[in-house]
């Protein structure tokens, strides 16, 4: 038997819709401002490991000069990013929606033991209710890193009007290395989040876009087993 | 098992309607906002690029956006912030070059015969020497210059301060107008300014850079500092000065850049 299960609130999907694309607009345009002076790479002891971005990536993609261009659309869709993120937090404040989304006591331990689970080494995960103990870390930091992007970008749009956001920032210089790195974040955040949500199935995208869960429940006379997962504990969610 | 619970069939389905129903709903919705999201980007994307004046060179909509925005940046703008100041050891000792717009295609200008120009705005013009500038008191800075680029670097200036300088010639009149414009010698470049950027403490009319005459390459004989904006604010080698009280045309601006590029 089939039932309905509340998941996901309106405000909750409707913001992480207009996210997804306003972030992608951001990140695009923001390369184009990075590319205009690409000088950040990952070295250790002087060795450089990673550059952003090699120069096959320009010679293969034909990278244009677009800085007006990326800062035009960049200063725009700022706001769209601001707004939207500014909706979310206030709604997860004041709905108490925040109350299964922060990190608890055991959060970090148990995360430890979504990640066994989900790399397939451990059979069991901790119970859980909304979010498991990884997505609340996840979810929670990723709004954290929307907050950073906001305050370091602030920084390194007015650094003499804000200089104090700029000073909290550690300086012009510092403010961008984190302004990117940021960025950085997402991508990974992305990637894994894809990976997730394929791997948790329809049941699980669709309460992200229709805010419900479809849960079978066996009627407790039938002794026939199912292989399907009764209830929400399967822990594949993202 | 499907003859024993036939009258029960009725309430699984209600559940399996309710299902399609709310599925049928949401995803429509998603859908149509979507494509609506979809098509405004494309609109925006394919926006006609705005009539070309003082500012030229990007999408109209983007445009007025980015004007909209300095409306509501200029708000925070005020003459008691102050870009960060450094001690003088940490100024780099080569400092960047990064464009010669109005410098490099003028092989014919001569220092010797320089002269500051002032449009008095009334047909009139004032013409001021390099010696007479350095008689007025002198102001240092070492600061971080910021290019819109996106590097930045910390630089050893010194000169006049623009607000002493327009106070000193009794600019008063001149003051009040909303912008001022700087160009070089061959009007090959040139930047338009906000008064109230022009009038900050910071913005000097800078002859000296780590103590020593400014080199042709960093604007000889006399240029604009000016730390609220980005570099390409910072006119090398200032020909004529003018005021009015609306936007001047800015070389950059007719390249798709924002006007204001304040920071």
């Amino acid at each position: 038997m089939k039932s309905i299960k509340e998941k996901h609130a309106f405000l909750m999907r409707w913001t992480h819709w207009v996210n997804f694309p306003v972030l992608a607009i951001m990140i695009w345009s923001g390369l184009f401002i990075y590319w205009a002076n690409d000088a950040y790479g990952i070295s250790i002891f002087g060795y450089s490991i990673i550059k952003f971005f090699p120069e096959w990536f320009y010679d293969y993609f034909h990278i244009p000069q677009r800085l007006a261009e990326g800062m035009a659309f960049h200063f725009l869709f700022m706001w769209f990013f601001f707004i939207n993120g500014l909706i979310y937090i206030i709604y997860t404040i004041f709905s108490g929606a925040w109350r299964e989304l922060i990190p608890q006591k055991n959060s970090f331990k148990e995360a430890w033991l979504v990640l066994l689970h989900d790399l397939h080494i451990r059979k069991t995960i901790p119970p859980q209710k909304k979010y498991n103990a990884a997505q609340r870390i996840a979810y929670t930091a990723i709004i954290l890193m929307g907050f950073g992007s906001v305050v370091t970008g602030l920084a390194i749009y007015k650094p003499v009007q804000f200089y104090w956001i700029c000073w909290l920032c550690g300086g012009y210089h510092f403010a961008r290395i984190i302004h990117f790195t940021l960025t950085v974040g997402y991508v990974l955040f992305f990637l894994i989040h894809i990976v997730q949500v394929i791997l948790a199935g329809w049941n699980n995208f669709r309460s992200v876009i229709s805010g419900f869960e479809v849960i079978e429940t066996t009627p407790k006379i039938e002794e026939t087993s199912s292989d399907k997962n009764p209830d929400q504990g399967d822990g594949k969610r993202a | 098992m499907e003859n024993e619970h036939k009258k029960k069939v009725k309430v699984p389905l209600t559940i399996e309607q309710k299902i399609k129903r709310r599925n049928f709903i949401s995803f429509g919705t998603f859908f149509a906002l979507g494509g609506g999201a979809v098509a405004s980007w494309k609109w925006l994307l394919n926006a006609p690029e705005e009539t070309a004046g003082i500012t030229a060179g990007t999408r109209a909509p983007l445009r007025r956006a980015l004007n909209k925005t300095e409306l509501f940046f200029r708000n925070f703008f005020s003459n008691n912030h102050l870009v960060k100041t450094y001690p003088i050891e940490k100024a780099a000792k080569t400092v960047r070059v990064n464009s010669l717009i109005g410098i490099e295609e003028d092989e014919n200008f001569d220092i010797q015969k320089w002269k500051l120009i002032i449009d008095l705005g009334n047909g009139k013009t004032l013409k001021i020497g390099l010696q007479e500038i350095k008689t007025l008191p002198k102001t240092e800075i070492v600061y971080d210059f910021k290019c819109v680029e996106g590097w930045d670097q910390i630089q050893h200036w010194a000169g006049v301060k623009l607000s002493d300088f327009l106070l000193h010639y009794k600019l008063h009149e001149q003051s009040n107008k909303q912008y001022m414009g700087l160009e070089t010698p061959n009007e090959a470049y040139y930047v338009g300014l906000e008064m109230e950027s022009a009038l900050h403490p910071q913005t000097l009319l800078a002859y000296e850079m780590n103590g020593v005459e400014l080199s042709n390459d960093h604007g000889a004989p006399l240029r604009l500092i000016i730390p609220v904006k980005y570099g390409i604010k910072n006119l090398k080698r200032i020909g004529k000065m003018s005021f009015s009280n609306s936007r001047p045309k800015d070389y950059w601006a007719e390249q798709g850049y924002d006007y204001y590029s304040g920071l």
